[in-house]
């Protein structure tokens, strides 16, 4: 099955793969994944990425923060068990709400940083004991790699990647 | 590479030849060595400390707050102004990696990370002492709002202690993950690069499967941008709150509009300190002299210019509203002629001295670029910091309305005790931090190592691109 295969080609400079990215994109080929050692700008446009959801998720988040908050002091506060603290008697939650802004605030943040970074561990998949599948250990230092399925294209892909200046061309059977 | 221009009127960020991976190498080369002879005399004796601490608060929890010098005049003293002065100093940390994110402040890559841990580290700290207070600490779940025993008794969200509660734990849960995120592509570096088993497995667990790829940077670097702006109403919040401790009562000298921004502002003032007094010490013994430069130096030091600005209006302002009052109470409270003149007086001009005249020195330049004169600086005003508390506590305290109920307060052997335990516990935790964790954000650094390299620079002099 040659649908397994894919070429693996290592960059040493963010330059050099950013070009080789729009080299790549230009000659009609999928790329199929980039592993970087840190954020390369404008690398998602380059691939064609979609723009992520999570800020969007983030604010969801976060009004449910002040719904839960609202309801909470509501509760406990105004409905379950009403009283005159300090001369302030718990009327109606209109009236004490300024006395629950901080919390109304603090629930707000605490939702949606957490929800937000819960989902983004989720969607990229990592969390504790998760495998690490980056395929070459040089990614994390000063490499980059870009991972091309192959389709009976071995010979024009690999004379393609060595013109962009790729310091090293691996055919891989992935599993 | 004229994508990567920057000014070359600026100075480097980044000193020395370095490339991806000398970075790479520096960051990772205190993890991977061995401990040296420094390391070791300075953990023991914070370990020391941290212990003599936990006794003391072992004895007070058996014993019972009566072993503090507290009366029923004095409610809260020693333990309160540790309190402050924690959660004060864990400011600085959300300030540098969230605030200066928002206003694209490069610098601010080498320090941030130390700085975080700096934060979570001092908001631990915070956090023990109104536990402790509590005198029966196992019943320290009674401040959540959970359904409980006593049918529906709730806790009161009336009150700034409550809202204390919540805006801790928000601001401290929320400094980890953001911390943490941006720690899990550098262990990533280090598990990558680890040749010892174990600590591949280690680090392949701290680092939870990082791979790298182009998605996971476009959502690592959105979830950043959206934790920062998270985090820069949250920093401002939970010190607004922290005042209100204070400026919801009704004493004189408490009682005050102006505590939230003051408050806010003498945070970041103690915090920048306290950066500097670590870092100063940390780019020594970590060898991360060409990342942490003078030029890191001289802007922690604007801040702490402008910050300290701010702390000695507020001074200024409540020691003339105090007199402009003419109300006599207003003489008993912590910035007013009585105060000066009174049983606390020294603790009144070791205030004005540490706070306010020595960071005056900052406005000379060549003190400011010096690494020796910021490090003495920023310890005098960790110092001067730490009498604002008290003395807004102590002070307002021990002269209340009726003069039969006027106390001087004495810290007792436990309360100097406790507070000597918390320094040593946070040195102990950053200095385990400091061997085990990557200190420099290494992704991160590598970004602007092109922009802002001194090595790169130079070469664009050279080549004449402008």
């Amino acid at each position: 099955m040659s649908t397994n295969k894919v070429i693996h080609a290592l960059y040493n400079d963010d330059d050099i793969l950013m070009d080789a990215v729009k080299k790549v994109k230009g000659a009609h080929h999928h790329i199929e994944e980039v592993f970087t050692p840190f954020p390369v700008h404008g690398l998602d446009k380059a691939l064609g990425l979609a723009p992520t959801r999570l800020a969007i998720t983030a604010f969801f988040y976060g009004i449910t923060g002040t719904a839960m908050a609202t309801w909470l002091t509501w509760y406990t506060m105004i409905s379950d068990w009403p009283q005159d603290i300090g001369g302030k008697p718990s009327f109606s939650w209109a009236e004490n709400m300024p006395a629950f802004v901080p919390i109304l605030f603090e629930l707000t943040v605490f939702f949606a940083a957490h929800l937000m970074v819960i989902t983004f561990y989720m969607r990229s998949r990592i969390w504790p004991f998760k495998e690490a599948e980056n395929p070459d250990p040089r990614t994390t230092d000063d490499h980059f790699l870009m991972e091309i399925p192959v389709h009976d294209n071995e010979d024009e892909l690999k004379n393609l990647l060595e013109a962009t200046g790729a310091v090293e061309i691996k055919v891989v059977d992935k599993h | 590479m004229s994508s990567h221009y920057e000014s070359s009127y600026r100075e480097p960020l980044i000193l020395g030849e370095k490339s991806y991976h000398d970075i790479t190498e520096d960051i990772a080369r205190p993890i991977e060595g061995k401990a040296n002879k420094n390391w070791y005399i300075a953990f023991y004796i914070a370990l020391a400390a941290m212990l003599w601490g936990f006794g003391c608060i072992f004895y007070t929890v058996g014993t019972g707050i009566g072993v503090w010098g507290l009366s029923k005049n004095i409610g809260w003293a020693w333990d309160i102004t540790n309190f402050v002065w924690w959660v004060g100093i864990g400011h600085a940390g959300t300030l540098i990696s969230a605030v200066l994110l928002l206003f694209r402040q490069k610098w601010r890559m080498a320090i941030n990370r130390s700085a975080e841990a700096m934060t979570i580290f001092a908001v631990f700290q915070a956090g023990l002492f109104p536990i402790i207070h509590m005198g029966r600490p196992w019943n320290g779940y009674w401040v959540l709002p959970i359904p409980n025993q006593f049918g529906s008794l709730w806790v009161n969200f009336n009150s700034p202690l409550l809202w204390d509660v919540f805006a801790i734990s928000t601001y401290l849960s929320v400094s980890l993950v953001f911390w943490w995120t941006g720690l899990l592509p550098d262990f990533a570096t280090i598990r990558d690069r680890a040749v010892k088993p174990f600590q591949k497995k280690i680090y392949a667990l701290l680092s939870f499967g990082w791979s790298g790829r182009a998605k996971d940077w476009q959502r690592f670097e959105e979830v950043s941008l959206v934790l920062a702006g998270l985090a820069t109403p949250l920093v401002l919040s939970v010190h607004t709150i922290v005042s209100m401790d204070f400026a919801t009562s009704v004493n004189p000298g408490w009682h005050s509009t102006i505590f939230p921004p003051y408050f806010v502002a003498g945070a970041i003032f103690s915090g920048f300190a306290m950066v500097q007094t670590l870092l100063g010490i940390m780019r020594k013994v970590t060898n991360m002299e060409d990342y942490i430069t003078r030029l890191h130096v001289e802007y922690m030091n604007i801040v702490i210019i402008l910050t300290g600005g701010i702390v000695a209006v507020a001074y200024a302002t409540e020691f003339f509203i105090a007199w402009y009052t003419g109300s006599p109470y207003e003489n008993y409270t912590y910035l007013s002629f009585g105060a000066e003149a009174g049983a606390y007086g020294w603790a009144f001009w070791s205030l004005m001295i540490f706070n306010i005249i020595i960071p005056q020195f900052l406005w000379f330049k060549s003190i400011r670029r010096s690494f020796i004169w910021s490090f003495l600086i920023s310890i005098a005003i960790n110092i001067g910091m730490w009498f604002e508390r008290f003395d807004i506590i102590a002070i307002v305290l021990s002269k209340g309305q009726l003069p039969s109920t006027w106390w001087r307060f004495e810290p007792t052997f436990v309360d100097v005790g406790i507070f000597i335990g918390t320094i040593g516990f946070f040195f102990v935790l950053f200095l385990l931090y400091a061997r085990t964790f990557p200190v420099i954000p290494t992704a991160e650094i590598k970004t602007i190592l092109k922009s802002s390299g001194a090595n790169y620079k130079k070469q664009r002099d050279e080549n004449n691109e402008h």
